[in-house]
């Protein structure tokens, strides 16, 4: 083994799902048997057992090499492989066809809190969930102290973590995890966690430990995040690696991958905070005809739109919502927000609702752009509901913004009204 | 450190006793969650470990030593039942808990690699904590009748290791079988009930015909709780039937480990 070998080499990697099968074998004994009764049956009179063997190919065929110290980042649409590769890696599940050759010790954080049980400390939990990791007891011991510090848990060491906040949880969760101390990181969408001071923490602390020399894999939608800290990164799709190659450009190429989609189905993302007693469940953007379009012209008006729904046992009256919208860079353009020019929402809150952002004479003018969808529940101490970052995106081409009868110039990101004079001084 | 190569794992694999090395504070861990986690919020705590056999061997007194008057060897019906009953219990829950013991731990098993038999293994580390607590029980029953202290009792550390092995590997059988067909979970307390009667526990080996007892000690348990009793009171032991059931029980607990180890490649899949 020498260092210039390549720390990860994945080679014709391939997994299967087989989705009948999976569904048959979840069942009981009785399930199999019916089904193995129905499928005799079809055979005895000649009909093909095809319904009832749907595979999958969850990923085919991928390949890619990490070089030590590399930190590459995976992006893709929902259901586009990334989390069964990462499940592959970190050796949850086995692969259909293909190997990996890993030369590092790996650990794998998958989820915000592995192993936490909720009766026990959160003394407990450390050494628990550190040992899940894969951390020894000694190092646990090492590193206790800092784990508390940095999680700023210290007066609740004792309480159950039942009774703790959410954001304190995540807290303490992604601090024992981000003391993790192993050659090959592997995460999965675990970085959009507690308050946003808390979250700032926790990406300086990503970036050292990007920076120590270590080599990690980072699947997430967060694309200011992958931009920043990755060079390097891979575009899944429909499990398959469609691009390889600096952030940027990938990160590119992914928002135009999305943009043929035009409605984004929230409820799936897993990347999500806030209490979820109101939940989103849709977004997109449309023109004032109603038309869903992820294509805007610079100067027309625009509808930024999200439904959600209100979950059964929780009573609301009041919703505040917003709507930042940033380059794919994560620059803020601008955050559109209920309170500002416009009340919250207090009255007639529906169950299930709508929500529309009317932006007229859009002063977007070139570019793509993605926007964060944030619901609060005023009453409540404006508490966040739910928020997603990276909920939907759309495209601005230029176009007659200043009424002048030309197409704005397209170098730049905004048109912004503005009068002339020459005055002698 | 070596190249770990991850591909796709086809037929048996044998045990990795240098990764169950490495992991073994994560299996101390495990079992001392689950000790933690079994008696919080809970009244009078580890009683509850002494109170299940205490009250079986209560039960089993009244109803086969006093009124059908089952034969115990000579000795006290209720010493000789519950020296019957350490082992049965110690078996029987860890058949249980095993056996749900994968598929309680999902969440585990879905995000994060580890040994997998580091899961039902731990439950056996609890019932073992259990054990302990019950012997001391025993101790004292052993003082109030005056049960003296024989030469046999150096048999234990052994007796206990094959008792051990036995219930893993049915219980590693069951957790595995459990992760794919639920109905293992309601077929298990019945199971476990029919179990006992085919055990020695409320009966001394001897009442069996001779010619019976080789099939009796087909159950690895029949050798193993009937020479624990002969350890702990002092009586012959019955080699025939014990070597039978030890023979049993390590090919139950390599059986068990090749088995669990063939499905658990498909665990993240199908749990």
């Amino acid at each position: 083994m020498s260092t210039t070998d390549p720390i990860i080499e994945v080679q014709h990697l391939s997994k299967k799902y087989s989705l009948g099968k999976k569904r048959e074998m979840y069942h009981t004994f009785s399930g199999v048997l019916v089904h193995s009764a129905r499928s005799l049956s079809q055979r005895l009179i000649g009909r093909g057992t095809s319904q009832t063997r749907e595979d999958f190919w969850a990923l085919s065929d991928v390949n890619f090499t990490v070089q030590r110290g590399e930190v590459l980042g995976i992006i893709g649409r929902n259901g586009a492989g990334k989390s069964t590769l990462l499940k592959i890696l970190s050796r949850i599940t086995d692969p259909t066809g293909g190997q990996i050759i890993m030369r590092g010790r790996v650990a794998s954080l998958l989820e915000v809190g592995t192993g936490f049980h909720p009766e026990l400390s959160g003394r407990e939990n450390i050494y628990l969930s550190g040992a899940v990791l894969g951390m020894r007891r000694e190092e646990i011991d090492q590193k206790f102290q800092e784990i508390v510090a940095f999680a700023e848990v210290e007066k609740f060491l004792e309480t159950p973590i039942k009774r703790y906040s959410s954001g304190m949880y995540m807290r303490l969760a992604f601090s024992v995890a981000a003391h993790l101390d192993p050659e090959i990181l592997l995460i999965d969408e675990v970085l959009a966690v507690g308050d946003i001071a808390f979250q700032k923490k926790c990406l300086g602390k990503m970036e050292n430990v990007a920076q120590g020399g270590r080599t990690v894999i980072f699947v997430s939608h967060q694309l200011e995040f992958l931009a920043q800290l990755c060079k390097r990164c891979l575009l899944v799709d429909k499990g398959k690696i469609v691009q390889d190659g600096p952030s940027r450009e990938v990160i590119s190429q992914y928002v135009k991958l999305v943009r043929s989609t035009d409605t984004m189905d929230l409820r799936t993302r897993k990347d999500r905070q806030g209490e979820g007693r109101v939940r989103l469940t849709q977004t997109w953007v449309e023109d004032m005809g109603g038309n869903r379009s992820n294509r805007i012209i610079s100067g027309q008006d625009m509808k930024i739109i999200a439904t959600y729904e209100v979950q059964e046992y929780y009573n609301c009256t009041n919703l505040a919502v917003s709507f930042a919208v940033l380059t794919v860079h994560g620059v803020v353009v601008v955050d559109l927000g209920t309170g500002t020019i416009t009340p919250d929402f207090t009255e007639n809150v529906p169950r299930r609702g709508k929500i529309e952002c009317i932006i007229p004479r859009v002063p977007f003018n070139n570019g793509e752009f993605v926007y964060n969808a944030l619901l609060r529940s005023a009453r409540s101490g404006n508490e966040v509901e739910d928020w997603v970052k990276n909920a939907g995106s759309f495209t601005v081409e230029p176009g007659d913004y200043y009424r002048t009868g030309h197409i704005a110039g397209t170098a730049s990101l905004l048109c912004i009204d503005h009068t002339w004079n020459i005055l002698s001084a | 450190m070596a190249d770990l190569i991850i591909k796709p794992r086809k037929g048996l694999a044998a045990l990795n006793f240098g990764e169950l090395y490495a992991y073994r504070d994560l299996l101390y861990f495990l079992a001392w969650r689950n000790v933690k986690v079994r008696y919080k919020q809970t009244a009078i705590g580890a009683a509850w470990a002494v109170i299940q056999p205490f009250m079986n061997m209560i039960v089993f007194s009244i109803f086969f030593g006093a009124l059908a008057k089952i034969p115990s060897d000579g000795l006290p019906y209720p010493i000789f039942v519950y020296a019957g009953l350490l082992p049965w219990t110690f078996f029987s829950n860890v058949i249980r808990m095993a056996g749900n013991s994968v598929v309680e731990d999902e969440k585990l098993i879905t995000k994060v690699y580890f040994p997998r038999l580091i899961i039902p293994s731990s439950v056996a580390g609890v019932e073992l904590l259990d054990f302990c607590i019950a012997f001391i029980i025993y101790v004292l029953m052993m003082l109030y009748y005056q049960i003296p202290l024989t030469v046999q009792l150096l048999a234990i550390p052994l007796l206990l290791f094959f008792m051990v092995i036995a219930a893993l590997g049915i219980g590693l059988i069951l957790s595995a079988l459990t992760v794919t067909y639920r109905d293992f979970r309601y077929v298990l307390p019945f199971v476990i009930q029919l179990w006992l009667y085919v055990s020695p526990v409320i009966y001394p080996v001897s009442i069996v015909p001779e010619a019976w007892r080789p099939l009796l000690a087909l159950n690895p348990m029949a050798g193993i709780i009937d020479a624990f009793r002969s350890a702990l009171l002092g009586s012959p032991f019955d080699f025939p039937t014990l070597i039978i059931s030890a023979i049993v029980s390590v090919i139950l607990f390599i059986g068990g480990v090749l088995y669990f180890q063939r499905l658990e490649r498909t665990f993240a899949d199908i749990i």
